[in-house]
């Protein structure tokens, strides 16, 4: 085996992304799109603090607060989904076409 | 030169994440979902910790796998999803979706491909001791303003939260 | 000289009469009206004579008195002067003035003479009419224009006048003028007299812009002065032909001759008085008066002077042959009037002058008492006024017979009454003028004599003579006039015998005074006349002697008479060409004279036995002998030769031929469609052209500027958004999709290429 490069981290990163984006694209279910939305925002801070490693500090301040932001997005989008709940006893993505034409 | 450890440490936590990941976006019910992103979460912590950043594996844990999960699994309790389980639960487009990431994928790997060299591999040698300090000193000096700004963020998103699930405003 | 002086008061009293009439006849009695009416007319007959007689002994040789009361149009002082025909300088002025001269003189005398006598008489005749003070207000206005008419110094003077006498005649006329038939003879009346004054308007401007004048004594001057040139020049003597022409129109309408006689039978229709006034005695005279005043310039147009003979004589047998047939009495005295009129209109165009204003004399008289006479006859028969109803009445009426009788002789022309000096005096210059120039239109005149001699002595017959044809309640009713209508026939009758021997010609031993009164009017005009008679010199003479001596002596001769007067000659009037007098003492007579006098003395009694034999034994159905001998005839005639049908063919257009309308109707028809259709049209069309315009510019404005310019872009708009806003489903996962694929292609662009 190689020496663990950046180049590894980034590959897992973007393994990390993709997921993400599948998730995103696929799932009906709006929690696990969410969840989703999380595996993404974590492929970009691993990404981040990859490559803080080779300078300094700069990636892992930016990654934190990237979890911060995380929080607060996660927070709102949930409580959209339990007030949306509330009106439509529904949790699929794809029954949520209001604003169609 | 990295110690064997470090090589199967790497491998084993980048698998965990990635089956965790997989296995999130594919678990019909979303408490499953939510304890393999947690996992997912974790392996992204020790890595982390591999890439001497120390408290940002700790802000992982405790703000991530410990905060917003904990957030997500009391949501999924709060809205009844038996009915859920029983629907499909992949929608019309996947395919197509599928092949989007795919695509992006590839587009990711062909940048990799063509420009890894780039990437030095002499690591920078960080001093591990005091990452926090130095973090919490940055925070407080060089990025003192998105500190701010990151605190008003939350507050906006604590009234939000608060306004969007609350029965009667 | 008083009544010189203040000759204009003669006029004026009547129209103080008329003027009280107007303002306060309604409220007094009828007393009261007579003795304003008739009483301001007896004091203008007496004011009349005293200026006559003053008149006569102040004028040397006939000079006319001229009194101008104030300058009415214009000024004299040549603010409004123009060039006349010859070169000189015109005024256009016309002065309130009067001028008595022979000519007036003879005229006031008898209008109002007799015009006094009518006006007792309708206090007799209107005793039970309603409109009593209207009638006599509107004859005192009459009497005010023709005294106007006739005294007046200019022609300005005289029109003021002559249109103040059409319109009391369609006041007069009209007097009844609920009844229908009166008012449109009234319209009819006036508006054939409107006719005729266009002419005299024409005429009298003509004569202004030729002469620069309008006063009788400066246009008789210019003639006299002028003459030769006017003569020479053939642009000046075709003026001077059609200004006569002109005035002769007048003179036609006024006083009835062909084609403008129709107003005049229908006139009767107004109360008899009316009809003997105006129509027999005054109005219709206005016209004669006129050519007689502008005799200077009827001489220097001989043409003229032809025309108005041979009108005068087809008048006179026209009118005569339609009086043979009609049934109305005073149908029968309206066509003899307007015959009569024919006679005078003759005698002036062969230049008997003097001879037709002695005829217009005696006939008012006699024809005055004629109508007189036969509105006592109505009066007697309750109103009937066909005579195929009447008969027998000489025993019952005899004031009125006997009267009637004279004035029927005296028209006839039996010798001894008026009308025959006067008809006689007419026959022998037509004769005998310019070598017997105008023998055909003697021929004319006798035949009228006949037939005149005969319709009168029909009417007698049918009226008295024969057997009674009326019902019995009539017959019971019938009585003799009161005094006041009986006493003015006696008077006429009176007249109509002895004031022909004021005539008498020389042939019949009289000295003719009346020509010789009215020489100095008549004088005779100077070189270039077109007759054969000789030339006199520029100064015309006024002296009694040398007028009639004229065609025979010389200049030099003259020169000797005429030196006393030259001064006086500018104010006088010219010579007339064809002005034979074989009436003085110094010529010789012809036998002729004493033939053809005789033969028209025959004829008079022909027609009168031929008559008399007719009718006499007429009784409830008698025949017209005519009509047994050749019905056509008869039909023609009684429909006096259907004019009046004609006139409304041509001129009125009352009558249309088929689809087409002649005449002032056709005329108004034919502007009125003219108006309706092609200016109307073209009205209409330039409202269908606006509302054209309006309706393109609606079009464009909804379909091209609001359809293109505003909604246009708005449906392209939709057009364009319908197919976009498809992929719009609001599925987040699709945003999602596409905003990954949008992603991959950046990073394409920016990695690969």
């Amino acid at each position: 085996m190689a020496e663990i490069s950046t180049l590894h981290y980034l590959v897992v990163a973007a393994a990390l992304f993709i997921i993400g984006t599948i998730g995103v694209l696929t799932r009906r279910n709006v929690v696990i799109v969410l969840m989703s939305i999380e595996l993404i925002l974590n492929a970009v801070n691993l990404n981040l603090v990859a490559f803080s490693r080779l300078h300094d500090l700069h990636g892992q301040v930016f990654s934190i607060f990237i979890v911060a932001d995380a929080a607060a997005e996660a927070a709102v989008g949930l409580g959209i989904i339990i007030a949306f709940f509330r009106n439509k006893e529904t949790v699929n993505m794809d029954e949520v076409d209001l604003l169609k034409w | 030169m990295t110690p064997v450890a470090t090589t199967f440490f790497f491998y084993f936590l980048s698998a965990v994440a990635i089956i965790g990941a997989l296995l999130t976006i594919t678990r019909r019910n979303p408490v499953h979902s939510a304890l393999s992103l947690i996992f997912t979460l974790l392996a992204l912590a020790g890595l982390y910790l591999m890439l001497y950043a120390p408290f940002v594996a700790g802000v992982q844990i405790i703000t991530y796998a410990g905060g917003i999960m904990v957030l997500f699994l009391f949501v999924i309790m709060l809205i009844n999803l038996e009915k859920a389980e029983l629907e499909e639960h992949f929608n019309k487009q996947w395919l197509v979706g599928v092949l989007a990431a795919g695509l992006l994928g590839g587009l990711f790997f062909y940048v990799y491909a063509k420009g890894h060299t780039i990437f030095p591999n002499t690591w920078n040698s960080l001093p591990e001791q005091n990452n926090t300090q130095q973090i919490g000193l940055w925070l407080y000096q060089r990025y003192m303003m998105p500190f701010e700004v990151a605190s008003v963020l939350l507050l906006v998103a604590i009234v939000g939260a608060v306004v969007m699930a609350k029965k009667r405003i | 000289m008083f009544f010189l002086d203040h000759i204009w008061i003669i006029p004026l009293l009547p129209m103080l009469g008329a003027a009280l009439m107007f303002f306060f006849g309604r409220r007094i009695s009828k007393t009261a009206v007579n003795t304003i009416c008739v009483g301001v007319v007896v004091l203008a007959f007496l004011m009349a004579c005293g200026a006559v007689w003053q008149y006569t002994h102040w004028a040397h040789d006939g000079q006319p008195y001229e009194k101008i009361v104030y300058t009415w149009l214009g000024d004299g002082s040549g603010t409004y002067s123009f060039p006349t025909l010859l070169g000189g300088r015109g005024q256009f002025q016309a002065d309130a003035g009067f001028l008595l001269d022979p000519l007036s003189s003879i005229w006031l005398l008898f209008v109002t003479g007799i015009g006094m006598l009518i006006h007792i008489y309708s206090t007799g005749y209107m005793a039970h009419e309603g409109g009593y003070y209207r009638f006599f207000g509107y004859l005192n206005l009459f009497m005010f224009s023709m005294l106007t008419l006739i005294l007046g110094n200019n022609y300005v003077m005289m029109f003021v006048g002559w249109e103040g006498v059409g319109l009391c005649s369609y006041l007069l006329i009209g007097f009844y003028f609920k009844k229908h038939s009166a008012s449109t003879a009234a319209n009819k009346a006036f508006i054939v007299n409107r006719i005729g004054d266009a002419g005299v308007l024409l005429g009298t401007f003509s004569i202004w812009a030729l002469a620069g004048t309008v006063k009788f004594t400066a246009v008789n001057e210019f003639v006299r002065t002028n003459g030769d040139k006017i003569l020479a020049s053939p642009y000046l003597a075709t003026w001077v032909m059609v200004a006569t022409l002109l005035l002769f129109l007048g003179a036609c309408g006024k006083s009835a001759q062909l084609p403008l006689y129709v107003w005049l039978p229908d006139a009767m229709e107004g109360p008899t008085p009316v009809s003997a006034l105006i129509h027999a005695a005054t109005m219709v005279t206005a016209g004669i008066y006129m050519v007689a005043r502008s005799n200077g310039l009827f001489q220097l147009a001989p043409a003229s002077m032809q025309v108005v003979a041979v009108v005068g004589a087809l008048t006179a047998i026209f009118a005569a042959t339609i009086g043979l047939v009609q049934n109305d009495i005073k149908r029968v005295l309206a066509y003899s009037t307007v015959s009569q009129l024919g006679y005078m209109f003759l005698a002036l165009g062969v230049g008997a002058f003097a001879a037709g204003v002695f005829h217009v004399f005696t006939h008012a008289f006699f024809k005055a008492l004629l109508f007189l006479g036969s509105g006592s006859v109505i009066h007697a028969m309750s109103g009937e006024q066909d005579m195929r109803f009447m008969g027998g009445l000489s025993k019952k009426i005899r004031t009125t017979f006997i009267t009637m009788f004279i004035g029927t002789l005296a028209i006839a022309g039996i010798p001894g009454l008026a009308g025959f000096f006067s008809k006689d005096e007419i026959l022998w210059k037509t004769w005998s003028v310019n070598h017997g120039q105008f023998r055909i239109l003697w021929i004319v005149a006798f035949i009228t004599a006949l037939m005149t001699a005969f319709y009168m002595f029909r009417l007698i017959t049918l009226t008295f003579f024969s057997k009674p044809r009326m019902s019995h309640e009539v017959e019971h009713h019938i009585h003799e006039s009161p005094k006041s209508m009986t006493i003015p026939l006696v008077v006429l009758a009176i007249g109509s015998i002895f004031v022909g021997y004021l005539g008498v010609p020389a042939s019949l031993g009289g000295s003719n005074h009346f020509e010789h009164f009215l020489e100095p009017v008549f004088a005779k005009h100077a070189p270039g006349a077109t007759t054969t008679h000789a030339a006199l010199g520029a100064e015309t003479h006024s002296a009694v002697v040398a007028g009639e001596h004229a065609a025979q002596q010389t200049p030099g001769e003259q020169a000797a008479h005429g030196a006393a007067e030259v001064n006086k000659a500018a104010e006088q009037g010219t010579a007339a060409p064809g002005e034979v007098t074989p009436a003085h003492a110094a010529h010789e007579i012809e036998p002729l004279e004493y033939i053809l006098m005789g033969a028209s003395v025959l004829a008079a009694l022909l027609g009168i036995g031929l008559a008399y034999r007719a009718y006499k034994n007429a009784g409830k159905d008698y025949t017209e002998p005519i009509n047994s001998v050749a019905p056509p005839v008869y039909n023609t005639l009684f429909n006096k030769y259907y004019v009046d049908e004609a006139y409304d063919y041509l001129f009125t257009g009352r009558r249309s031929l088929g689809p087409v309308r002649l005449g002032a109707q056709g005329l108004g028809n034919a502007l009125w469609k003219f108006d309706a259709n092609v200016i109307d049209g073209g009205v209409n069309g330039a409202g269908w052209t606006t509302k054209l315009i309006g309706s393109i510019s609606n079009w464009w404005d909804k379909w091209i500027i609001d359809g293109l310019g505003v909604n246009g872009p708005a449906i392209i708009a939709r057009a364009l958004s319908y197919p976009t806003r498809l992929i719009q489903w609001g599925l987040v996962q699709w945003y999602a999709l596409v905003m990954v694929f949008g992603l991959v292609g950046f990073i394409w662009y920016y990695v690969v290429r």
